[in-house]
């Protein structure tokens, strides 16, 4: 796990930031050799890939259910739900516990990624609009494009990380 | 010092309906003509509390209106007044009247002054009545006047204690100078020499003259905290006789039977005026009383003086069991881990048992939602001209508190409907060979993991018939159907559904039973129902002893493990092979005793492919059972059984088909629980049996 994370809650200001054009924080990840990037503030903690309850009858994505000091947290794999293929989890597995608003309520999800990487700062302009790759690519969870230091920075939409409510074998009803 | 009353209005409303029950529950064991005293005193203390209380607080309407249910049980309780049926109805009404007065309160709504107003005639009259037929006794304040007296002559003599019950005579005396202008001489002969004086004794006492036009509540109210703690007399004194050499001195409460009655509408317009002379102290104290803290609906719980006491001894033993521990700890060795596992053991068996004490916080007896119902009985009886004896057990059953609170109505409509549509009119009984009076029998029991509600009635029972062909005219069913007994029944809880010929403002309409099976739902019970034409009806009720722990039995399937509330579960069994057949070669079945039950294999179900039991003979049938339909559940293997907390899935997922929640395991890793009506209906879909094998 990232140095940056684990102080990431008594980090101090950075000297050059300027007040007036401080955007949101993010925290920045790896899937795959693709970065990605959380609002910071939707993040409530870091910590590695443990063996979870599976949920019978769900999408391929939900690994299952943890304990999470007593409330039960659903942890998806964010490549699956990309539409990535999947890989093996292994020490550098890392779960980002996140909160997510749905019509109703707030809730806690996890999700498996392949690595945290850095907190990346970026104010509106720094955030490009996703291009339209048409029906060929799903852009749903995109909510823009961040570039730091030469990479490019894909900014996930959190909230719309929960699998649709309704139906709740909506996998299956379609077979 | 400025002490926000607001704080203690709540705590005077839940003791004032706690007083009101009492006063009820009271007043429906009273036999007209007999007289337990103990009863009446219970009833009187009750009254009198809830009458200083709102004095206290200011809500002199309700004040006042007590203080003549007070007058009446006042006599019954000295035994000066007979008590009769219909003194005893007027107070049963009386207490309702109290409970809408309190309830208006406590919203900061405005009081139904009307409907107070015709209740106080009411009381009134029965005790004028009784001074007709007895001239020698006295009747009350509460008695009407005929002429508003000009002034008061009050003789108070407080008794030396009166200043250590915290009382000022300052203050009376100043309070009644707010009524009108005052003539007072004080009486000092009894003051002792100073060496004997007492600073804490009271030896004063006051000859008070009131000018002015004041309502003798208005005075009683003056002196409502001092009244057991003084001599006091107070007399009218009349325009005409105001010139009379001494006016007579008359007990409080006591107006001169000379008085004579006036007429009936007399009477009322002037007690119209005196509300309306009431009515804007009132308005602007409601309005005060709205913006206050109190407003807030917040909800509390009272309860048992020995939980709490169990429950520290509970902690007390827990903290000596972790200071022993830490103990232990601070220099261990080998040679200790025996001491080491007898505290773990302590410390298990102490946590265990602080658990149950805090889960017995949340119960509370269903004589809570019980104690509504001889009333309910006795009005609904005597309006529909029925002979209804209401018979109740287990009312010490507990159950949590959330279950109380919503068991209540649905409750309420099915003893309604029992007596509306189940027991016959006297003399229907009487031809059939019953007893006129039918029976009601209310009856709650801990059974099993579940509490146990019935209700059962010896009236005429469900009309299967009937309901069948109401349902086919309704198109619910077809005409043709083939429908058990059971299945029959169960019809009436669709909504609409009514078979009642006429709607009476008891039942009937056909609105309820849906809501009545809903919120039943709602609580994860069940309702049933039992019936036989002509001898009675029963509704059973089963609810889970609290929503929040479960007795659960783990299960394993595959790597899987999940937990089967113990409650679904009939028995298990090792299945031979020649008790499995096979229907049009696929459904499997198998022979329990005389009946055939399906079986479901979990793993398919649940799509759990690492199944070490593929083979039925190798692993176990949990015969279980939801919604009346049995089945038996194939599983891996029975691991043990414990009590689990309930934790929901949805707080941060969603609802999942056949699992109701999950748990935290002593391991700290999570398991899902079964939830086995849920089971059985994804086992007679099949759609997601065959979904998963293409997937697989």
């Amino acid at each position: 796990m990232s140095e940056a994370l684990k102080t990431q809650g008594t980090r101090v200001p950075q000297p050059e930031m300027d007040l007036e054009s401080v955007g949101a924080e993010y925290l920045t990840f790896l899937l795959g050799a693709e970065d990605y990037g959380v609002d910071i503030l939707r993040v409530q903690e870091i910590r590695g890939w443990e063996q979870v309850t599976r949920i019978p009858n769900q999408p391929g994505y939900v690994k299952g259910v943890l304990n999470l000091r007593g409330s039960i947290v659903p942890i998806f794999d964010l490549r699956e739900r990309l539409g990535m293929p999947g890989r093996d989890y292994d020490k550098a597995t890392v779960v980002i516990v996140l909160k997510v608003l749905d019509e109703y309520s707030e809730k806690s999800v996890g999700v498996v990624v392949d690595g945290v990487s850095d907190v990346l700062n970026a104010t509106a302009k720094d955030i490009a609009a996703t291009p339209d790759f048409g029906s060929r690519l799903d852009t749903e969870f995109i909510t823009g494009l961040a570039s730091a230091g030469g990479k490019m920075i894909m900014l996930l939409d959190v909230d719309k990380l929960q699998p649709p409510a309704g139906r709740e074998n909506d996998e299956f009803d379609e077979a | 010092m400025v002490i926000d009353m607001a704080q203690f209005h709540q705590v005077f409303f839940e003791e004032s309906i706690e007083g009101l029950d009492v006063m009820e529950s009271g007043l429906l064991n009273m036999d007209p003509g007999t007289v337990d005293p103990e009863e009446i005193n219970a009833i009187f203390r009750a009254a009198h509390s809830i009458k200083g209380g709102s004095g206290t607080f200011g809500f002199s309407e309700i004040a006042s209106f007590t203080h003549v249910m007070e007058t009446l049980l006042d006599e019954m309780r000295d035994g000066r007044r007979a008590v009769t049926a219909q003194a005893v109805e007027a107070l049963l009404r009386s207490v309702d009247v109290l409970r809408e007065m309190l309830k208006s309160v406590s919203a900061g709504d405005e009081i139904d002054a009307d409907e107070v107003r015709s209740q106080q005639n009411e009381l009134e009259a029965i005790l004028r009545n009784q001074a007709a037929v007895d001239p020698q006794q006295e009747t009350t304040t509460a008695a009407v006047d005929d002429v508003t007296p000009s002034g008061w002559h009050i003789v108070f003599r407080p008794h030396s204690h009166m200043m250590r019950t915290g009382n000022d005579p300052l203050r009376i005396i100043r309070e009644l100078a707010e009524l009108g202008d005052t003539e007072v001489k004080g009486d000092a002969s009894l003051v002792p020499r100073f060496a004997e004086f007492d600073p804490e004794e009271c030896f004063l006492s006051w000859e008070i003259t009131l000018h002015g036009e004041v309502d003798r509540s208005a005075v009683a109210d003056v002196f409502d905290w001092v009244e057991d703690d003084c001599d006091l007399s107070v007399a009218p004194i009349y325009p005409e006789a105001a010139t009379e050499a001494q006016p007579q001195a008359a007990p409080l409460a006591v107006q001169p039977v000379a008085a004579a009655p006036v007429p009936e509408q007399d009477e009322r317009r002037k007690g119209d005026r005196r509300n309306d002379d009431r009515r804007a102290p009132v308005d602007r104290r409601q309005g005060d009383r709205r913006n206050g803290p109190a407003a807030g609906g917040s909800s509390s719980i009272r309860v048992d003086i020995n939980k709490i006491d169990g429950l520290i001894n509970m902690v007390g033993e827990l903290v000596i069991t972790q200071s022993m521990l830490s103990l232990l700890g601070e220099d261990f060795g080998m040679d200790r881990v025996e001491r080491l596992q007898d505290g773990l053991a302590q410390l298990e068996r102490h946590t265990r048992e602080l658990q149950e004490s805090v889960m017995q916080i949340r119960m509370l007896p269903i004589s809570f939602t019980f104690s509504r119902f001889p009333r309910l009985v006795h009005d609904l009886s005597t309006k529909m001209g029925k002979k209804i004896e209401l018979k109740m057990s287990g009312e010490h059953t507990e159950v949590d508190k959330t279950v109380i609170e919503k068991i209540g109505d649905p409750l309420v409509h099915l003893v309604r409907n029992s007596l509306d549509h189940g027991i016959e009119m006297p003399e229907v009984r009487k031809a059939a060979g019953k007893p006129e009076t039918g029976t009601v029998h209310l009856n709650a029991a801990h059974r099993g993991g579940n509490i146990i509600i019935e209700i059962r009635d010896d009236g005429k029972g469900l009309d299967r018939d009937r309901i069948a062909s109401k349902a086919v005219e309704r198109g619910l069913i077809p005409e043709d159907h083939n429908l058990s007994d059971q299945q029959i029944y169960e019809l009436i809880f669709q909504p609409g559904f009514s078979t009642a010929d006429q709607v009476s403002d008891v039942s009937g309409r056909g609105v309820g039973m849906d809501v009545v099976r809903r919120n039943i739902n709602e609580l994860g019970g069940n309702i049933e129902i039992e019936s036989e034409l002509g001898e009675g009806s029963a509704i059973i009720i089963r609810l889970p002893l609290t929503l929040a722990i479960l007795d659960g039995q783990t299960i394993s399937v595959g790597d899987e493990t999940y937990i089967v509330p113990l409650v679904s579960i009939i028995e298990s069994i090792q299945p031979k092979r020649e008790m499995i057949n096979l229907v049009a070669g696929r459904g499997e079945t198998f022979k329990l005793r005389n009946e055939y039950l399906p079986i479901v294999r979990l793993h398919e179900i649940f799509g759990i492919d690492s199944v070490n039991a593929s083979e039925l003979v190798d692993g176990l049938l949990v015969v279980v059972e939801g919604d009346g339909k049995r089945c038996g559940l194939f599983v891996d293997d029975l691991i043990g059984q414990q009590q689990v907390v309930i934790k929901s899935l949805e707080a941060n997922y969603r609802r999942v088909d056949g699992i109701s929640g999950a748990t935290i395991l002593g391991d700290g890793s999570v398991a899902l629980i079964l939830d086995i009506p849920g089971i059985i209906r994804l086992a007679s879909e099949k759609k997601p049996l065959e979904s998963l094998r293409k997937s697989a």
